[in-house]
């Protein structure tokens, strides 16, 4: 499911599914879609931000087209203990490889992989801010 | 810390084109009559090879080497270096001016980032600004590739740059009536390509900024992000249209301006040891 911004519109809640992931998209180009991210943060439940959240930033392969801070997208991934992931839509290869990467992530928040829930994503950060 | 006023009116009102250089090796101060001769006969090479630079060119092209002593941020910069190509039309008179036909110079202003570890034989001069046909450049540039073993890119300035130029360059005090700041955005995805031009009275943006600026002297990137929110959401009151989803362009003020594609021109003598740290910082996140 695709949304520009949250929250959904309340008419369809009842027809909706449980939602396991949600991804933020940012366009490292549009310091607009960072903005739009950050009141959209604020419409998820807290309980989302146990590993069932992530932040996807996009079109990193233009350097020189960069409107937003790489650091202040890495801080807002730490202030929502959610993993951040780049990538560059425009090349196929990664494109394809990102896709494979969320629908694991997907996978693994809707509990189709024994042994391995969201929760694993959270300790998984801590490790690493722990170096 | 003043440079020379003639020397700086050759640099100040011209459009330059940016590249980042990486340090040149067994460049010799001593030896710039001998490489402007060099430099001059590869391109009359070139000329008898039949690459014609200009049409109807009957010129013969004169290279001039010169340094720039006092054009560097600290005593670890190298002193600019500046070349020039001149023609003297073979039809007019012996006495008749040569006219400079384009103009390029290397510079290091506070590029101490590059030039502490530097070995011995190497020199650098990360920032490089051409002005003229492409066409010389391009001689002037494969030159130095192939005798100083270095290699030239051009410099591209990202919309988050250009953002930090922009409100550096409105805080500046300047002495007389200072010209509109301007920003140029380019709105993507579209069928028709669509070029937003916001221009702000000046006294207005200065106010803005002194009141976004916490300590004079230092710009942080919240302060830069605050004053272009700032901006972006008066634009979106008026019009409703969010400049924060286009891409910023190019950035006009009084002190500078500055294009995305690297294309810096600047206009006020006194902040041009500024401009030039800020384009050497580049320059060298460039290289490295």
């Amino acid at each position: 499911h695709l949304a520009t911004s949250l929250p959904l519109p309340s008419e369809r809640d009842h027809l909706r599914p449980r939602i396991d992931l949600v991804v933020f998209m940012i366009d490292i180009k549009s310091k607009y879609s960072l903005k739009n991210v950050k009141t959209s943060l604020a419409h998820v439940d807290a309980s989302f931000f146990l590993g069932k959240v992530c932040f996807l930033v996009t079109g990193v392969g233009r350097v020189n087209a960069c409107s937003i801070e790489t650091n202040a997208i890495c801080k807002l991934g730490k202030a929502y203990c959610s993993p951040v992931l780049f990538c560059e839509l425009e090349l196929e290869g990664i494109r394809v490889a990102t896709a494979q990467r969320l629908l694991r992530m997907l996978q693994i928040c809707a509990g189709h992989i024994p042994g391995v829930s969201a929760l694993s994503f959270v300790s998984l950060m801590r490790n690493s801010d722990d170096d | 810390e003043s440079v020379d006023p003639q020397q700086t009116a050759l640099l100040l009102r011209k459009a330059w084109t940016l590249y980042s250089v990486t340090p040149l090796y067994r460049f010799r101060r001593a030896r710039l009559r001998e490489y402007a001769r060099l430099l001059g006969a590869c391109i009359a090479a070139e000329k008898q090879k039949g690459l014609a630079v200009e049409v109807g060119a009957e010129q013969d092209i004169k290279v001039a080497l010169s340094s720039l002593a006092d054009l560097r941020g600290s005593e670890l910069d190298q002193a600019a270096l500046l070349v020039q190509l001149s023609s003297r039309s073979q039809a007019s008179s012996r006495n008749s001016e040569d006219k400079l036909v384009w103009s390029g110079w290397f510079c290091s202003v506070f590029g101490d980032d590059l030039s502490e570890n530097m070995p011995e034989d190497f020199t650098s001069l990360p920032l490089f600004l051409s002005h003229g046909a492409e066409s010389y450049t391009a001689l002037v540039g494969s030159w130095f590739q192939k005798t100083f073993d270095c290699c030239f890119r051009r410099l591209a300035i990202s919309p988050q740059n250009l953002s930090w130029m922009v409100a550096m360059w409105v805080g500046c005090e300047l002495d007389r009536a200072a010209s509109a700041v301007e920003l140029v955005f380019s709105v993507p995805r579209l069928s028709h390509p669509l070029d937003i031009s916001y221009a702000i009275h000046p006294e207005d943006a200065k106010a803005l900024w002194d009141t976004v600026q916490k300590t004079p002297g230092e710009v942080t990137q919240e302060e830069v992000d605050v004053f272009m929110d700032c901006l972006y959401a008066h634009f979106h009151r008026h019009f409703k249209i969010h400049l924060s989803a286009a891409k910023l362009v190019k950035v006009s003020t009084a002190v500078a301006s500055a294009h995305c594609d690297g294309i810096v021109k600047i206009l006020h003598s006194q902040y041009l040891p500024g401009v030039l740290m800020l384009l050497t910082e580049l320059a060298i996140s460039q290289i490295q």
